[in-house]
Order: C-alpha cells, then sequence, then structure tokens
C-alpha cells in the first residue's frame, strides 16, 4: 500500500517531465494529474475502450495498462502534441471538418489511434483502416465519419507531400 | 418562418462547430479534468449483494489510515440532510409503492453496487484502498432475480418490509377493445422478451465539488444532463439558499438518458466537501457504471393484433412486465413510453396495454437513448411481421395499409401524453418515407438476391420497421441573449450539453439574427448561476425548445439594435442591416455603427433619455412555451446475412429514411442518427447486461458487455424528408434518439426473414449468435439445403 516513491523523467511531446510517482501509478494518471496533460481521457481502465491511447515510441498503448514508470526513457505523445506550434495538423483539421467527434471524448484517443495509422500506412485499405479503428469505442458518431475523416487527411498529406 | 438554407446564411448549413477547436487539441474541460487546489479524493463503498440486511458498519480501521480525512456513513451525514432519501420520482397515479432511494443505504441493500459509505481522503488509491479496510457485516436476504417471476404469488420481496414487488401499474386504453377482438377475422399474438442495458457513454459519471468560505458558496461540477434539477435538490437536501450552491455541467463526454437522473454521488460529495471545508472529487470508473448507474432491462410483452382480411388494423390489446430495479430513480416513464410508441405509425382504432412495472434487486431502470420506444416498435413490428405472414401479405404493404396517411395530418390519436395532453401527429407523410426507404434499399428487388444467395447455401434476409417519435418534450428551455458593452453576444441556456452540438445550435441561430459571425456569440450552456431556469438534456428536445427560444429572443434583440442604431445613423430601420460587428446602411457600409457602440448608448448615462425609447440594454430572455411535442418518423430497412453454422449476423446494408421537419445543421442531424443507429444494432446483437438467478451482475466490464465497434457498422444510407412542423417556429423536431428508435426491430424482422428456411421466430433482442444457434433446428436445416 505504501508503495515506495518512485523518481523519473517522463518524455511527452518531446518536453521533461520530473515526476515523482508511486509504481502502481498508471501512465495515464501520471500525464493527466503529474504533468497536468488532461486530453488524455480514461472510459474504463481496463484496457478496452482506447479512450486513452497514446504513442510510445510510435506505438499506440493504452495508457491505462502501463505503469508510468514502463515509460521512463520512451518518447510518449498525447494529443497536446499534435497541433504544431498552435496550428491544426491535417488530422485534427479533418476530424473537425467530417463531424467525426460529438462529445470529444474520446477523440484524442481516435486522433492518436488515427496518427498512427497515418504515420506507419498512410495508404492503407479501407477494410483496414476499418480494422484499426475497431480498437477504440466511440458512444455517440457511430465510427463512419472518424474513418472519413482519417482518410481526408491521409489525402491531404499525400498531396501535400506530392507537391 | 421556416429556416431554409435558400434564405438564411448559418441555420440550415453545416457550419464549423464551436465545440471541435477546444476537443481536438485535448483541451476540454471534463469533470475529472477539473482539479481545485487541495482536492481531496472520493471512493464509495457499494454493497456486494443484491440483497441483504446490514448488521453493522465498522469504519475505525479506514478512518486510521494515513491519508483518510474521513469515512462518512448515512448516520454521519444524516443529520447535515432535509431528507436521507432522494425524492426525485416523475408525478404519476399509477405508483403501487413509494421506493424513494435512500442517500447512503443504513439498514439493507437492495442491489449489487448500492453505496453503503464513503470515503475522503487525499489520493483515489487511497480512499480506495481504504473503503477495503470498512468492514459491514451483512445478513443476505433472498434476491429478486427476474421481474416476471418478481410478481408471482409467493414470490420473496425485494425489499424486506414490503408486501409485494408491484412498484406500479397502469393502464393505457381507448375503444371497444375486447369487443372487436372478440369478432375480429384474424388474431395474431406474440409473447416476446426485450433487453436494453445501459447507455455507456465513453466518460462514466463524475463530480466535484468546491466550497468557496469567500463567496459562502458550494460549487458542483458534475457531469449531468440536468444542471437545474441538481441545484434544487442540493439547495433542497442541504437545507441551502438557492445563491449558496452553483451547479456547472462542464464538457460532460456522452449522456444518452442516465446522466439526467439525480444520484447519492451528487449529494454525498456536495456535503463531504462542505463537511471538510475541502473540495472533494469523485469520478466513476467502468465497473462501478455498470451496477451503480441507471439502465434500461428487461421488459415482456404478451400482445395480439387484431386485423380484418386486408391486414388492416382493428384493436391491439396486450400487457407488459417491466423491470424498475429496486428504487424509483425517475417513474414509469420507460414502459409509458414503450407502450406509447407502439401504435403511434398506425392508424389503431382500439387499444389496451396493461403494465406492471416490477421491483428486483438490480441497478434502478431510467431512460437510455429511445426511452422505451424501441421496444414498442419492436412489439408493434413483430406483430405486423406476424399478421403479414399469416395473411399472405408483403411486409411492407401491410405496414402502407396501416400508416397513418399524410393527409390525414394533423391526426389526433386518442393516445395521451404522460402530462395528460392529447397526442396530435402534427406533420409528415409517413407512407412516402416508407416509399423512400424501400426503393433506398431495393425492397422489389431483394426476393432475387436471396434466391441467388440461397443457391449458394447464404442466407440473406430483409426487414423493415416504422416508428413515430414524440419529440421536444415541453414545456419550454430558458435562453438569454444580451449583446455586451464590448460587442460580444452573450448566450446564456438552461440546456445541457452532452455532445449533441448545443453550443453550435445556440450560436448559429443567434448569430443568425446578429451579424452572422458565429466567433462572437458565446454560449454558456449549464451553468445555474448563468441561466435563472432551465430543464436540461432529455426527451430530444433541446434544439426544439432552447432552439425556439434563442431564435425568439435573438430576433427581439435585433430588432433593438435595427431601432436604436436608426436613430443613431438617422436612417430608416428597414435599410439597416447587422454584417459582422455592426449596423450598417444596406450597400453603404461606410455609414455604421457598431454593436459595441449601440450597445453602449443603450448602456445608461446618468441623467440622460436612452436613445430610441425603447428601454436601456440589448437583451432578451426567452422562455418559448411548448407543450405539444412534434413527432418525428422513419422507416429503417435492413438488409442481413446470417451465418447458420455459427449464428453470426452480419448487416449487409441499412437504409434510414426519417423525417424530423427542417434540419437546423444537415450533418449534425445525419451525425446523431448514426449514434442512435450505431447503438440500435448494439441493442439487437450485442449489448446484454446480464445477471445471475441470485441478482448478481455478470457482464461488468466492456470485454464482457459488447458495444458496436467500427467493424460491426454496415454501410448506412440515411435519407431525408423535410415536413416542417407547426409546433415551433423553427419547424424542427427533434433527432437525438431517433436512430436507436426502429433498427433492433428491423434487424430482427431481417434475421427472421433470412431464417425462414429454418422455421426460426424472433421473439426477442438482444440475438447472440448462442442465441439463433438455438433457434436454428438442425433438422430444418437439412432439409432446406
Ligand atoms: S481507459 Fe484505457 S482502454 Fe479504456
Ligand atoms: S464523440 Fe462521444 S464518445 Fe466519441
Amino acid at each position: 500500500m505504501s508503495d515506495a516513491m518512485h523518481d523519473f523523467t517522463l518524455t511527452v511531446n518531446g518536453q521533461a517531465y520530473a515526476i515523482r510517482v508511486e509504481a502502481r501509478r498508471t501512465l495515464a494518471d501520471a500525464l493527466r494529474e503529474d504533468c497536468g496533460l488532461t486530453g488524455t481521457h480514461l472510459g474504463c481502465e481496463h484496457g478496452v475502450c482506447g479512450a486513452c491511447t497514446v504513442l510510445m515510441d510510435g506505438q499506440p498503448v493504452r495508457a491505462c495498462l502501463l505503469f508510468a514508470v514502463q515509460a521512463e526513457g520512451r518518447a510518449i505523445r498525447t494529443v497536446e502534441g499534435l497541433a504544431e506550434g498552435g496550428a491544426l495538423n491535417p488530422l485534427q483539421r479533418a476530424f473537425a471538418e467530417n463531424h467525426a467527434l460529438q462529445c470529444g471524448y474520446c477523440t484524442p484517443g481516435f486522433l492518436m489511434l488515427g496518427t498512427a495509422i497515418l504515420e506507419t500506412d498512410p495508404s492503407i485499405s479501407d477494410e483496414a483502416l476499418v480494422e484499426a479503428l475497431s480498437s477504440n469505442l466511440c458512444r455517440c458518431t457511430g465510427y463512419a465519419n472518424i474513418a472519413r475523416a482519417i482518410r481526408a487527411a491521409a489525402d491531404a498529406m499525400s498531396t501535400e507531400g506530392a507537391t | 418562418m421556416t429556416a431554409t438554407p435558400a434564405t438564411t446564411r448559418l441555420v440550415g448549413r453545416d457550419v464549423p462547430r464551436v465545440e471541435d477547436a477546444a476537443l481536438i487539441r485535448g483541451r476540454g474541460r471534463f469533470v475529472d479534468d477539473i482539479a481545485p487546489p487541495g482536492l481531496l479524493h472520493a471512493a464509495f463503498l457499494r454493497s456486494p449483494h443484491a440483497h441483504a440486511a446490514i448488521a453493522r458498519i465498522d469504519a475505525e480501521a479506514a478512518r486510521a489510515l494515513p491519508g483518510v480525512h474521513a469515512v462518512f456513513t448515512l448516520a454521519d451525514l444524516a443529520p447535515y440532510l432535509t431528507d436521507t432519501r432522494l425524492v426525485v420520482a416523475l408525478p404519476s397515479p399509477a405508483y403501487r409503492q413509494e421506493l424513494h432511494r435512500p442517500v447512503l443505504a443504513q439498514t439493507e441493500v437492495v442491489h449489487v453496487g448500492e453505496a453503503v459509505a464513503v470515503v475522503v481522503a487525499e489520493s483515489r488509491h487511497l480512499a480506495e484502498d481504504a473503503a477495503a479496510l470498512v468492514e459491514v457485516e451483512y445478513d443476505p436476504l433472498p434476491p429478486v432475480a427476474d421481474c416476471v417471476a418478481a410478481l408471482e404469488a409467493g414470490a420473496p420481496t425485494a425489499h424486506r418490509d414490503a408486501s409485494s414487488n408491484l412498484a406500479a401499474e397502469l393502464v393505457l386504453e381507448y375503444g371497444a377493445v375486447d369487443a372487436v377482438f372478440a369478432t375480429a377475422p384474424h388474431r395474431f399474438a406474440e409473447r416476446l422478451s426485450v433487453h436494453r442495458g445501459g447507455s455507456h457513454s465513453i466518460e462514466c459519471r463524475g463530480v466535484v465539488a468546491r466550497p468557496d468560505p469567500l463567496e459562502d458558496r458550494l460549487t458542483v461540477w458534475s457531469s449531468t444532463q440536468t444542471p437545474h434539477t441538481a441545484h434544487r435538490l442540493l439547495c433542497d437536501l442541504l437545507g441551502l439558499e438557492e445563491r449558496a450552491i452553483r451547479v456547472i455541467t462542464p464538457d460532460v463526454g456522452g449522456g444518452f438518458g442516465p446522466k439526467l437522473i439525480f444520484y447519492p454521488e451528487e449529494v454525498v460529495v456536495a456535503l463531504a466537501a462542505r463537511l471538510l471545508g475541502r473540495p472533494v472529487k469523485w469520478i466513476e470508473d467502468r465497473s462501478e457504471h455498470f451496477v451503480a448507474t441507471t439502465q434500461e432491462r428487461d421488459q415482456s410483452w404478451d400482445v395480439e393484433l387484431a386485423t380484418d382480411n386486408e391486414g388492416r388494423i382493428l384493436g391491439l390489446r396486450g400487457t407488459l412486465v417491466h423491470d424498475h430495479g429496486a428504487w424509483t430513480a425517475r417513474g414509469v416513464n420507460i414502459p409509458q413510453g414503450a407502450v406509447s410508441a407502439m401504435p403511434l405509425a398506425y392508424v389503431v382504432p382500439t387499444f389496451r396495454m396493461a403494465m406492471k412495472v416490477a421491483v428486483t434487486n438490480k441497478v434502478p431502470t431510467t431512460p437510455v437513448r429511445g426511452a422505451g420506444q424501441p421496444q414498442g416498435v419492436f412489439a408493434m413490428e413483430r406483430l405486423l411481421d406476424k399478421a403479414a405472414r399469416g395473411l399472405g401479405i408483403d411486409r411492407a404493404e401491410i405496414r402502407r395499409r396501416n400508416l397513418v396517411p399524410g393527409e390525414r395530418m394533423p391526426y389526433a390519436t386518442p393516445l395521451k401524453t404522460r402530462g395528460g395532453m392529447q397526442v396530435v401527429l402534427d406533420s409528415g407523410d409517413y407512407p412516402r418515407c416508407q416509399s423512400m426507404a424501400l426503393e433506398g434499399a431495393d425492397w422489389a428487388g431483394f426476393p432475387e438476391r436471396q434466391r441467388a444467395a440461397r443457391a449458394q447455401g447464404r442466407y440473406l434476409g430483409i426487414g423493415i420497421a416504422n416508428y413515430v417519435e414524440g419529440t421536444g418534450r415541453g414545456p419550454f428551455e430558458h435562453v438569454s441573449v444580451r449583446i455586451e458593452p464590448s460587442g460580444r453576444i452573450v448566450v446564456a441556456t438552461g440546456a445541457a450539453a452532452m455532445g449533441q452540438s448545443t453550443h453550435t445550435m445556440l450560436a448559429q441561430l443567434v448569430a443568425e439574427q446578429l451579424g452572422g459571425d458565429m466567433s462572437r456569440v458565446q454560449v454558456i450552456a449549464g451553468d445555474t448561476a448563468a441561466a435563472p431556469m432551465g430543464i436540461g438534456g432529455s426527451n430530444s428536445r433541446q434544439a426544439v425548445l432552447a432552439g425556439s427560444s434563442a431564435h425568439v429572443a435573438a430576433t427581439r434583440v435585433r430588432e433593438k439594435v435595427l431601432h436604436v442604431a436608426a436613430t443613431m445613423l438617422e436612417a430608416a430601420e428597414g435599410d439597416l442591416e447587422i454584417e459582422g460587428d455592426a449596423v450598417q446602411v444596406k450597400g453603404v457600409p461606410e455609414m455604421k455603427v457598431t454593436l459595441a457602440a449601440v450597445a453602449r448608448a443603450v448602456a445608461g448615462t446618468p441623467g440622460f433619455a436612452i436613445p430610441g425609447g425603447r428601454g436601456p440594454g440589448l437583451g432578451a430572455s426567452e422562455e418559448v412555451v411548448i407543450d405539444a411535442m412534434a413527432y418525428a418518423n422513419g422507416t429503417a430497412v435492413a438488409e442481413v446475412e446470417v451465418d447458420a453454422e455459427t449464428g453470426g449476423v452480419t448487416i449487409n446494408n441499412l437504409v434510414f429514411a426519417h423525417d424530423c421537419g427542417n434540419a437546423l445543421h444537415p450533418r449534425i442531424v445525419d451525425g446523431q442518427l448514426m449514434g442512435g443507429i450505431a447503438h440500435g444494432i448494439g441493442n439487437a446483437l450485442f449489448e446484454h447486461m446480464r445477471y445471475d438467478e441470485e441478482a448478481q451482475p455478470t457482464s461488468t466490464t466492456l470485454a464482457d458487455y459488447l458495444l458496436v465497434t467500427a467493424t460491426e457498422m454496415p454501410p448506412v444510407r440515411i435519407l431525408h424528408m423535410h415536413s416542417p412542423t407547426p409546433l415551433n417556429p423553427l419547424g424542427i423536431k427533434g433527432v437525438g434518439e431517433a436512430g436507436v428508435i426502429p433498427v433492433p426491430a428491423a434487424i430482427a424482422s431481417a434475421i427472421e426473414d433470412a431464417l425462414s428456411p429454418f422455421g426460426v421466430r424472433i421473439a426477442q433482442v438482444p440475438l447472440s449468435p448462442v442465441d439463433l444457434l438455438a433457434l436454428i433446428d438442425p433438422q430444418a436445416s437439412g432439409s432446406a439445403a
């Protein structure tokens, strides 16, 4: 119960956060409470809903299932890091333009999942995209607009890249 | 007036949502994001028993744990409460016993998850550790797990001192239904069991309460759909004047019904904060959500339809048993809504449904998106399929013959609402809407598709369901519109936002009248300090009620702005227009006066007259009263393939034709419908809140209780009709719940059609693969193949 405290540095969106937490502190709680990055949400705390999805060394992970100490020395990225210099990135813009969010609670998780998809497989097939999205839950949108937004972002990025 | 894109610049158009900018940056402010300095954390100790007497509670060990600030039981809190029960039941003569739930259980627990004590500590972890140290001695009592068995003679009672498990009974009837049945040429009976689970917004519930000694006020942030109701109940229970409490609904991560209820946790957290003089936060986790947030669950229907030889409905009668759960957390509105929805789309000359509401040792039931209507529609549509089969009439055709025809609008039904008002279907053309859906789904071409698939050993089916939904439940919603001396426009409302784009909707309507720039409009929703009264989010009502008030208030402000500006510019009012931040002479944009200047001119200077002669300020506040509900309608057609080996169902296509009057924002309308449709698919195939015979919940994670994911979503085509309602100035009908209502019925119909070679009859939802395999008779399969 009275776990020893651990002092270490979390690197989030390229910024170092010196934190002091119990071993049982999850990465999600550390991001939200110790780093003040409340964009990462919790929907189930048992690894199903994906609301807590962040990127660790480029891979989407469930921040509710990882302990903060496991993220030491890794590069964590969260929704707060997406807007480059304050300007929305193409994926964020596509979410707004395609009405891919309603309450917005699942959105940070889907944005991070989408970021990983765009970075690893920008020409992903429609089927594979839907398959990949099935790892996260949204109760508001019925998903179609989320898939549409990620596709639109991929298209925007490929034309941007081509010009 | 009717708002159409031809004559408007914002209303009726897909303008960018004002909510999105913060949410896509991770800068939303949900209740768990609120962390005032000095914050303490609460954890609730909950009953592990479905039914037990509490012999003793010993919290000494928990209180002694370092970092624990308090452990409260009801005995500790009672001296500071005016009532130890939450008296929240909607009025109804139907109740047969009072079931007001306690703030915390004291002598008896009646469902798993009922809160018994609260621990407040330095951290949530500590609070949970301490809760595990609270010793409660329970004497188990016999549980009531099933709503039908609950009403049998000799059943144990869910509350040990109750004389029965009958919470309420009511009958909805008109016409000489028994006489009609006695002579009807055809009668079709069904016994149906319809289950709906929870709402499962991705954000669970949460409360933060912060006492402010400087202002002598308690601020409570709650993820509630009804902040003004919460405010009233908190003031009542804590014995405080209205000014002493402020309730704020921050960003809410989905509501879908259960967040409109006032919960024990809200008052306990508020009181704990007062007693400790520190801010206190409680955030529900998902496992608590399964056992402490209200849900809908079980209904058992015995229903019978009488028709003539052409399939025209002569009468409809039956009984319904509804699972009420252990307490009255809202009322009898789910069974009432279910039964009322049953005949609504059709001409039903005689009708009687007798409802019994049964107490069980489970979480209380209250409306979830659709509020009983999906069940009522399921019952009606199952009967129509059976009648079609019995009479050899096409399923769509029997519906067409019975739908209320467009030329009979407005159609006064013999039904009454829960408030005793006559149900008048105000507008629409239901048969035309059904034709649109049939055409969109190529209903006529389906038999050929089915034959071709069967030749390959595949089982395709098509199904149809109609609904009519009463939307925009009155009486009103408060909205005030004010132009500040800065020229900015502030809109405050009693409506509450939980993801349905309420801010966008109000900003759109107000900016339409006041310059066309939504970025100049600030909307404050869900703050009892900003709006003196409010009803909040439920019954697909906010666009209808708050939208109408916003439109009328903004129109009044516009008139005043133009009048004052005319004096200032020495121009005729009719020559002026509001453009962006200024009023200008049409065609002469140099001749203008800013909104800020107009606002300042009428802000008043001591000793000087107010220009314009219409009194001070540029504000208007409205509560447009609309008692009658606006009836929206629609038709869903689902095409499925069932794997007869595995029982797996694939929805190949879903067409949803609907009429919600004018659309304020077409893309948001589609979004609301898609979310509802996804929820309806979940209700048809996946979502099952399971309990065992001891009333122990057995589906308490999202791995056991399945929500629809991206892979289960079929291609969906939404088709629109626009019959504006005359009941509100915008001509709109609500759309927040529509999607869910006909979908389970349409899917059930399609599955039955697909499995017709096996003689399968569908009389329940949800339908898991295991359920379907049990229904498929392997012998019949062999002979059909
Ligand atoms: S909160 Fe981490 S998966 Fe749900
Ligand atoms: S937008 Fe509300 S849960 Fe996805």
